[in-house]
């Protein structure tokens, strides 16, 4: 695989305009989620809790990294007819070794995305960013345009695991910030500004991650209109 | 461009790679991974006696679990007469070290009662209290639920419990595990009726009336608390004829 990347090192490994493009448009003007509208299962089902969502983000923008590159590096000798079951071994081989890897070094994440670390072989961003661009381009614009992807999606992940998290639990990463009780870490009831928030236990369920991600689209596109989809 | 024999060596050599990687790392990691699980385990059974520990629970660390099971924790295995397994005897039927956190207990629970082999871990707290932890296993509405119930020395009023699960609902069904409120509600319930009769505990929706058999349901977890229920009554009955020989020595 390293061989054909070297022999198509040709134009070099420049970082300009149109690298730091491909970087950054999945950010915001090309994000997976809000804009391109992939990945949603897993955005909805493992955004309960900040910690979940971070290794859920760490994992795929691993997994969009190296499929892009691995993928772009092998593109000329996959034949055309299994292009699609090599991409998706590709894929299957990364995200267990993900899987290995979270079993045992952080197990209780492990058990804790249980069935979602698999789910991310079907997660549509890995697989649509390897059919549209690493199937045209050069490992170094692919590893760019995967890792671009992997951060826009993890971004919007932390996101909606924020607000989920905050209102749902009252927590951050796990720790207790408002709540009614004495182990909340400000405005406990004692001395309550917040001592009266009751945790929204709708924002733990999976609507409310709906609710949030539908919320965060309209408000992209109101922020950038020209993203709106006339038709 | 490809002809079949180039499309069929390509996909040959691909897959060999692969495998070939993913054999390494499984064999490289499986010391880390069984570690972990028995690790887990541990905790899961020292979890039903999280408040009569010396340390804090919730931020137990690994060498504590293991500490706490070397040296506050004596384990047996059990046959359905009531009987302690001899460990040698437990290692003739395939249980590793003759020891109870090395019973495959999926494979037990699917045996029928008779031969079942059941784990028990007897806790000694730092005052000498002694606390019986049992295991049960069940079906909650997607998979099996599972639980580590610790009885007091009376061998009737419950210290603590704690259960978990393979695929219930996160936030419904999964509560049984998260939701510390209500796990915490088990305490100081009781299994047996005055007169002896097993009687196990009951899990209420609409709120528990009787304050010592029944606890408050989740709502939402439905069929999860129905499954809890009837893990328990059928399940820690199974412990009575140890239990009678215990109480009648």
């Amino acid at each position: 695989m390293a061989d054909t990347a070297v022999i198509e090192k040709k134009e070099g490994l420049s970082f300009g305009k149109k690298e730091r493009k491909l970087l950054t448009d999945p950010l915001s003007d090309n994000n997976p989620i809000t804009v391109q509208v992939l990945g949603i299962c897993s955005a909805l089902a493992v955004t309960t809790g900040m910690k979940n969502a971070a290794v859920m983000a760490v994992a795929v923008v691993f997994v969009c990294l190296f499929a892009n590159v691995i993928t772009s590096g092998v593109r000329k000798m996959i034949p055309k007819s299994v292009r699609m079951i090599v991409q998706l071994i590709i894929i299957a081989t990364l995200v267990t070794v993900v899987e290995l890897v979270l079993k045992a070094y952080a197990f209780e994440s492990y058990k804790q995305l249980s069935v979602f670390i698999g789910l991310i072989i079907t997660n549509c961003i890995v697989m649509g960013r390897l059919e549209a661009f690493a199937m045209a381009n050069r490992p170094y614009e692919s590893a760019l345009d995967g890792l671009g992807n992997g951060i826009g999606y993890g971004i919007i992940l932390l996101i909606v695991a924020f607000f989920r998290e905050f209102f749902g639990k009252g927590e951050i990463f796990g720790a207790k910030i408002i709540g009614a009780t004495p182990d909340y870490m400000i405005n406990t009831v004692e001395s309550s500004i917040f001592g009266w928030y009751q945790p929204n236990n709708l924002m733990v369920l999976f609507p409310s991650a709906m609710f949030v991600i539908a919320i965060m689209i309209w408000a992209h596109r109101a922020w950038k209109p020209h993203l709106v989809d006339v038709s | 461009m490809h002809n079949t024999s180039q499309t069929l060596t390509f996909v040959l050599i691909m897959t060999s790679i692969v495998a070939l990687l993913l054999a390494v790392l499984q064999n490289g990691l499986k010391s880390k991974h069984d570690y972990n699980e028995a690790l887990y385990s541990k905790k899961a059974t020292i979890a039903a006696v999280a408040n009569h520990l010396d340390v804090d629970f919730s931020s137990i660390t690994s060498e504590q679990v293991t500490d706490i099971f070397d040296k506050q924790i004596v384990q047996h295995v059990l046959n359905a007469d009531g009987d302690i397994v001899p460990p040698e005897k437990l290692e003739e039927l395939g249980v590793k070290g003759g020891k109870a956190e090395n019973l495959d207990l999926n494979k037990e629970n699917k045996e029928e009662v008779d031969d079942r082999l059941l784990p028990l871990y007897i806790f000694t707290k730092s005052d000498g209290q002694k606390y019986y932890i049992v295991y049960s296993r069940g079906k909650g509405l997607w998979d099996e639920i599972w639980g580590n119930i610790a009885l007091e020395s009376d061998l009737n009023t419950i210290a603590g419990v704690s259960f978990d699960h393979k695929a219930e609902t996160p936030g419904l069904g999964a509560e049984i595990k998260d939701n510390k409120a209500w796990v915490k509600q088990f305490i100081g319930k009781k299994l047996y009726a005055e007169n002896g009769e097993f009687k196990s505990i009951t899990v209420r929706k609409g709120g528990a009336k009787d304050p010592v058999y029944e606890v408050d349901a989740i709502s939402g977890a439905t069929i999860t608390g129905d499954g809890v229920a009837d893990m328990l009554e059928e399940d820690l009955i199974v412990y009575d004829p140890y239990f009678d020989k215990l109480k009648n020595k």
